[in-house]
């Protein structure tokens, strides 16, 4: 942080305010008013008044789908062109002679445009005859023009309101609006609404104790950096991230297998944390593998694309989606960081903003060279330890290295797990996972949900590897299990499917276990290792492994799980036994693999050609990378590789990055963006409600805050703006009942992961752990199909915060479905809130959640006597603040009704008091406080912010 | 109910206030209102939930029941019979049939396989039908046969995409959410899409009944296979109706409490949605207990009690169908007939899945008719594709199986204002291609929104700066099959 910590008295570098006071206000507020009433003889803005009515009227069939007779409205260009009469349709300066003016206004309506549609209001032709005559001048959409670095903070209207400069944009839009702020929000719910906007979590009651006990008048100041310090911070906003991220724990489509991918959604978290710099963030995520000695983190950045669904199904072609994956890519890139639809561009030129068809294909030449084609195993992968196995890998390593004779020195490499398989290829301890092919025949499957086995190898199947040295081999040993007795062939072959055989096993009957031929082998003794001897080759091969079958027809003959290259004089047996079990050991500690992308070698590089309608197989010309023209107009140096995009989204010359993710941040915390739509910056989407306001916050982000998200947050949460009070008086309702003009603060309803976390927080059940492989828990087990295993972790687990739970995209964990998260498949800007009965019965039912408030109640039973002072504290514990008269009279009447409920039905009661050492007495107030607090966790209040 | 009276007042004249252009009538129930305060543009500004003049002219049917066999049953088995690939069977394939076709598994030349079944005519219309479906055999005239589907796609997962949302990749709603969305619920108490899934529901997951970008309110809500039938419908135990109650009042007492203070009108909303929750406590399992049937409809149905199956999900369709639920979709799973190892082929493979759905959807038909509902009921039953007149022998020997095939297959349509006894579309003398009466998918989705009075060029929904619609950009009644 650069600056000092309190900020509640305004910060110095603005100019002192005269101390009108509230009749200033008043007088301001009039000279506003008619300086903004337009003046018929303002000159036309283009943006304003004609781009609207373009949109609406005329670009259906002119502009980037359609150009009918040659006529569209996209670019200044082709509107101000000649058509396909030979002449324009817009002469600058004479509406009389436009061929456009006198369509719109021909009486005869096989001619009248719009074409069998109402024909366009007087005040309309008016104001298009008027800007053809003023030189029919054209404007940039807003968004496509880059904010000015010098744009000035205008002076607040109210001069005691503002905290801080945002405070000075607002009022003036207020102002205009005549509208005045809302007094400050109470300063609990205030504390409450900070905690949770930065860090998803409610205060603990010390929490809330010692910021209500803390009198100094920078106290609220003081809070707000203890909470962009505090290491929840990063989870709460790696929510909003993952969702644009699609971040999910399996890959979609039919199979919807397992992805190992946990490591980047920890990285997100981390980089929150961090506060890694936004341009870096960008650049390390979107290109993080580009860069020069990229660490493990950079490439697991990476993983950012590949979030994006995969399809295992059986007979699908893995080059269709691969494609389908990168396109998803470009899209979700332009989303992410510019709020603009290059989707559309996909299959034709965009309806209503000026980007060409082929400017999809030349961002897609970015993307299109990743070596990640779709293919069950997701290489290319980064193998990493967790932070035990790393200690582990290092004490072995090194005492290997120690003993190690010169000649099998292997070359230093920055990763650990390279460093492993070095040492272990280099003493010829050679084993590779069948899984990790390079392409397979489409019958193949990996065994769900690990993936570590192949299965279904079904007859005449293949696979191959890529360069494989078998200078020196004179065995192959292949792992494998059946329950068939003679269950096939596996046929080793150089080259070619087709090419020499230089080996074959014979897979006999390994073992016999249930479910023998869809349940893989756990148990190790009935994996058989086959092993055959090969004909002496020199050099490094394709290597293709055929599979035949046995004496049985059937669509699985057996798994295998890898492959051994075994050398005459192995390097190893140089060495002690010890030595050798010390290399056995190595290899079994398990690491952990992230998918992430790779640039393929200049040599294998993929040519990016446009796809007709959007259709991968109707391919034409070739394009090479590069950013669309509306962009490139104002940059110096057009972006070439992938590196050089990433940079090209975060500097000075990219109109749109900054805004997008100030609009972003301010849509958390304000519930509304100040571009409302988050999604769409485009000529499509809604005008900014401050313009000037995201301009300066975008300016101020990129410059005065070096890309720093935690002082973009810190400003947002300091001003006076944020700090009001949620109330909502009729009038303002009336006027402004979306809150464009920020005179109020927004009830927002929390987000799933919100809600959630809240119960396990208050009810002291959280588990505050950060990080680590996603969590299933049980109520998980619902899904239709074939479910894979879910495995129970331990049970201290299922109480971890909900970005952890694992994410299945069939089948989403339900509280967060019910609660509007998106399922993840693709990327989405925001969360639409809904209001339904299946949340009520959420709240009301679900297993865990009246678990939550029956362990709550307890605690509370355990310490406050009367059913009243436990009620009070029940709601203390809850909102930080004491309940009123009347909520406590109506839950004291609960309690006396299911007190009275329970007295009466023993059975019920003790299915939710069953502890022996509860006296009956105290085992019915026990149940009559557990349903007070299920009241409560239903309580409106509790599930918004307000 | 004061308060619930109240909160609808109050609600009602909100909703007028901010234009809102139709009761807001949806996918949960008349008392489902979208968050409006929120302040998303999607829902203040140009998106409207449904369209104002829904339906856009008189529908022909109220509600749909719509039966997927997912997996894609063989059409050559069971509805298109062609004599001429009996005498073709095990000649190679002529390689012209295959030129720029992709297939999922048939590599190399294939063999032609002839019909595994046996067919006859049947009824009034004289339609074809196989041995496989003898009591379907017997409503053929209540039914109207499409016989040259055609779909873009001939993997299992996108092509079940495509038929439900319109686009084989996910992220789109569902047809009911669109539905639902459009049109609302008649019910007050019960969704207005309901999803029941029979031997592992289909491949492409949950993600099939999903509101896609549509509000959640708007997807499909299954009804489970095991514990309660709508998850968290059930109180906690130890917690009675009675008990319920009471907590429900106190909880919407404390919400009024805090509407009067701070005046958003979304609370009045949350009040109504706990009403509306506490009423499908009750309604929800009332519906789902089918034992209260009278025993001649179990046995027209062939029910299995206290299990989940094909036969159950019908029944449970209709009654569904009987309390105003907009859209009751069935996915059976089973359907896959590859061949590629023991029962899984279009011999007894298929027989067996027919065997299992037969009865039930053939008494569907006659209960849905006994009571008058028939008229107004649109009945759908097919698979997302359907199978090659090629065997599939993906490794050159093998059982008796048939690839996946997107150029023509057979569905059914009955009730709600379509032909019956009719047949449209024909394919060749193979039944390689449609040759006749070609029905697209989007055709197909385009035909159901007509019949429910929905003209499926005009209801859309704005996102990422586009109107989408379920039918993308194309989409043509099937006029000729329209009563």
């Amino acid at each position: 942080m650069s600056r000092s910590t309190d900020r509640s008295t305004k910060p110095s570098f603005l100019k002192p305010t005269p101390p009108y006071q509230y009749l200033s206000w008043i007088c301001s507020f009039l000279v506003l008013i008619t300086a903004c009433q337009s003046d018929p003889s303002d000159a036309i803005s283009f943006n304003r008044d004609i781009r609207p009515i373009l949109n609406e009227k005329c670009m259906r069939c002119h502009g980037g789908v359609r150009a009918m007779g040659g006529f569209s409205l996209l670019f200044a260009t082709t509107a101000l062109g000649d058509t396909e009469s030979g002449k324009p349709a817009i002469i600058p300066g004479d509406h009389r002679n436009s061929e456009l003016y006198r369509r719109i206004i021909s009486q005869d309506t096989t001619l009248r445009m719009p074409l069998d549609a109402a024909p366009l209001s007087e005040e309309e032709i008016s104001l298009i005859s008027r800007w053809i005559d003023e030189g029919a001048k054209w404007e940039k959409h807003w968004a496509y023009i880059p904010p000015d670095p010098n744009i000035q903070v205008p002076e607040a209207v109210l001069p005691d309101w503002p905290q801080n400069e945002i405070d000075h944009f607002v009022s003036r839009r207020m102002a205009e609006k005549e509208l005045a702020p809302n007094p400050e929000a109470d300063r609990v719910d205030l504390m409450r609404r900070l905690y949770l906007d930065l860090t998803g979590l409610p205060p603990t009651s010390e929490q809330a104790e010692t910021f209500i006990s803390n009198q100094r008048p920078d106290a609220y100041a003081q809070l707000v950096d203890e909470l962009l310090a505090s290491p929840h911070f990063g989870e709460r906003w790696a929510s909003m991230w993952l969702d644009l991220a699609r971040y999910a724990d399996t890959k979609g489509y039919e199979k919807d297998s397992n992805r190992s991918i946990w490591k980047y959604r920890d990285w997100v978290i981390n980089a929150f944390n961090q506060d890694l710099s936004f341009d870096q963030f960008t650049i390390e995520q979107l290109a993080g593998d580009l860069l020069d000695n990229p660490t493990q983190d950079q490439l697991i950045a990476t993983a950012f694309h590949r979030n994006s669904i995969a399809n295992d199904e059986g007979g699908t072609d893995d080059e269709m989606f691969r494609v389908a994956s990168v396109i998803e890519r470009v899209g979700t890139t332009y989303e992410v960081w510019q709020s603009t639809t290059m989707a559309c561009v996909q299959c034709h030129s965009h309806p209503y903003d000026p980007f060409l068809h082929e400017e999809f294909f030349t961002s897609m030449a970015f993307f299109n060279n990743s070596e990640d084609r779709d293919i069950y195993n997701e290489q290319p992968k980064l193998f990493t330890y967790s932070p035990e196995n790393i200690e582990k890998v290092k004490a072995i390593t090194e005492w290997i290295e120690t003993r190690l004779k010169p000649e099998h020195q292997t070359a230093t490499t920055p990763f650990l797990h390279d460093k492993k398989e070095q040492l272990l290829y280099t003493l010829g301890h050679r084993v590779v996972e069948a899984e990790e092919f390079t392409k397979s025949s489409p019958l193949i499957e990996l065994i769900k949900p690990d993936q570590d086995m192949l299965w279904q190898i079904q007859d005449s199947s293949w696979i191959y590897f890529r360069d494989v040295d078998l200078t020196g081999i004179e065995r192959i040993g292949l792992r494998a299990a059946s329950a068939l007795e003679f269950a096939g062939t596996i046929s080793i072959h150089l080259d070619d499917l087709n090419g020499p055989k230089i080996g074959e096993v014979k897979v006999t009957k390994t073992g016999d276990w249930p479910g023998w031929s869809y349940k893989r082998p756990t148990n190790p003794k009935v994996m058989a290792e086959f092993i055959t001897p090969i004909t002496p080759t020199e050099g490094r091969h394709r290597l293709y492994l055929r599979f035949g079958m046995g004496d049985t027809y059937i669509q699985h003959l057996f798994y295998l799980d890898q492959i051994v290259y075994y050398q005459a004089e192995p390097a190893l047996d140089q060495y002690s036994a010890d030595f050798r079990a010390k290399l056995q050991e190595l290899h079994t500690i398990p690491a952990d693999m992230t998918p992430i992308i790779r640039e393929l070698p200049p040599d294998r590089s993929r040519a990016t050609r446009i796809y007709k309608r959007g259709n991968w197989l109707t391919p034409a010309d070739t394009v090479q990378s590069g950013i669309p023209g509306i962009f490139a107009e104002q940059s110096d140096e057009a972006p070439r590789d992938r590196l050089a995009f990433s940079q090209w989204l975060t500097s000075p010359e990219n109109p749109l990055t900054a805004r997008v993710i100030v609009n972003r941040i301010w849509e958390q915390i304000f519930g509304r963006g100040l571009v409302p739509t988050m999604e769409e910056f485009g000529s499509q989407g809604e005008l900014p409600s401050h313009p000037e306001l995201l301009d300066w916050l975008a300016i101020r982000l990129q410059n005065d805050h070096a890309w720093s998200l935690k002082k973009l947050i810190r400003d947002i949460v300091l001003s006076a703006t944020y700090r009001q009070s949620s109330i909502t008086p009729p009038d303002k309702l009336e006027k402004d009942p979306d809150n464009r003009w920020l005179a109020r603060s927004l009830r927002t309803r929390l987000t799933a992961e919100q809600i959630r976390d809240q119960i396990l927080a208050l009810s002291g059940l959280l588990d505050r752990k950060i990080g680590g492989p996603s969590i299933v828990i049980p109520e998980l087990d619902i899904g239709v199909g074939d479910i894979p295993h879910w495995v129970m972790t331990h049970d201290g687990d299922t109480y971890r915060r909900t970005l952890y739970t694992f994410w299945k995209r069939t089948d989403p964990f339900p509280d967060m479905i019910t609660f509007d998260s998106p399922d993840r498949a693709l990327c989405s800007s925001q969360r639409i809130r809904t209001n339904t009965p299946l949340q009520a019965l959420n709240l009301l039912n679900d297993e865990i959640y009246f678990a939550a408030a029956g362990k709550l109640a307890r605690r509370i039973a355990d310490q406050f006597e009367t059913p009243k002072e436990q009620i009070n504290e029940v709601y203390r514990q809850m909102l930080f603040r004491p309940i009123s008269p009347e909520q406590l009279n109506l839950l004291l009447g609960l309690y006396e009704q299911s007190y009275a409920h329970f007295e009466s039905a023993p059975e019920e009661r003790d299915t939710m008091v069953p502890e022996n050492q509860y006296r009956t007495e105290e085992k019915n107030r026990i149940a009559a406080l557990t349903m007070v607090t299920n009241a409560l966790f239903n309580l409106d209040e509790l599930i918004v912010k307000s | 109910m004061k308060i619930l009276q109240e909160a609808q007042f109050r609600n009602a004249q909100y909703n007028t206030r901010r234009h809102f252009l139709k009761s807001c009538i949806s996918g949960l129930g008349a008392l489902t209102l979208q968050s409006f305060t929120s302040g998303i543009p999607g829902l203040s500004g140009g998106n409207r939930p449904g369209d104002p003049q829904l339906p856009h002219f008189a529908p022909r049917a109220k509600r749909v029941i719509y039966l997927h066999m997912a997996g894609a049953p063989s059409q050559l088995e069971l509805f298109d019979y062609k004599p001429e690939l009996h005498k073709l069977d095990g000649q190679y394939c002529p390689p012209s049939l295959l030129e720029g076709k992709q297939f999922a598994f048939i590599k190399g030349l294939p063999q032609m396989l002839g019909p595994q079944a046996q067919f006859r005519r049947y009824g009034q219309s004289g339609a074809w039908v196989s041995d496989y479906l003898p009591e379907f055999a017997k409503v053929v005239d209540e039914v109207c046969f499409l016989k040259a589907v055609q779909t873009d796609e001939f993997n299992h997962a996108p092509a079940q995409f495509l038929m439900h949302t319109g686009s084989p990749r996910t992220g789109r709603p569902s047809m009911g959410s669109w539905v639902t969305y459009g049109l609302g619920s008649a019910n007050e108490n019960l969704p207005g899409f309901v999803v029941l899934v029979s031997r592992g529901g289909p491949s492409a997951g949950k993600r099939l009944w999903s509101s896609g970008f549509l509000p959640t309110v708007h997807q499909g809500v299954q009804c489970r296979e095991k514990g309660d039938p709508i998850l968290n419908l059930n109180n906690p135990s130890g917690v009675d109706r009675k008990l319920r109650r009471q907590s429900i009042d106190v909880i919407n007492q404390l919400n009024e409490l805090e509407y009067q203070e701070s005046g958003d009108p979304e609370i009045l909303t949350r009040i109504s949605q706990y009403e509306l929750a506490f009423r499908m406590q009750a309604s929800v399992p009332d519906v789902m207990f089918i034992d209260d049937e009278p025993d001649y409809i179990k046995e027209l149905y062939g029910v299995t009690p206290g299990q989940v199956s094909f036969a159950n999900n019908c029944l449970l369709a209709r009654r569904l169908v009987e309390k105003g639920v907009r859209f009751v979709q069935l996915y059976d799973r089973g359907w896959d007939t590859h061949g590629a190892g023991p029962g899984n082929g279009v011999g007894n493979g298929l027989r067996n899945s027919c065997r299992y759905v037969d009865q039930a959807m053939s008494a569907l038909i006659i209960d849905l008719k006994q009571r008058g509902l028939l008229d107004d009921t649109l009945v759908i039953w097919g698979g997302e594709f359907g199978r090659t007149p090629m065997m599939e022998a993906r490794t050159g020997k093998g059982f008796l199986g048939r690839d996946h095939h997107n150029e023509a297959f057979t569905m059914w349509m009955t009730g709600g204002g379509v032909k019956r006894g009719f047949t449209h579309g024909e394919t060749d003398e193979i039944g390689f291609f449609g040759v006749k009466g070609k029905v697209h998918v989007h055709d197909l989705q385009a035909t159901i929104l007509h019949q429910l009075g929905v003209d499926h060029e005009r209801l859309t929904y704005r996102f990422q700066g586009r109107d989408y619609r379920l039918t993308d950009v194309h989409g043509r009644v099937v006029q000729e099959i329209l009563a």
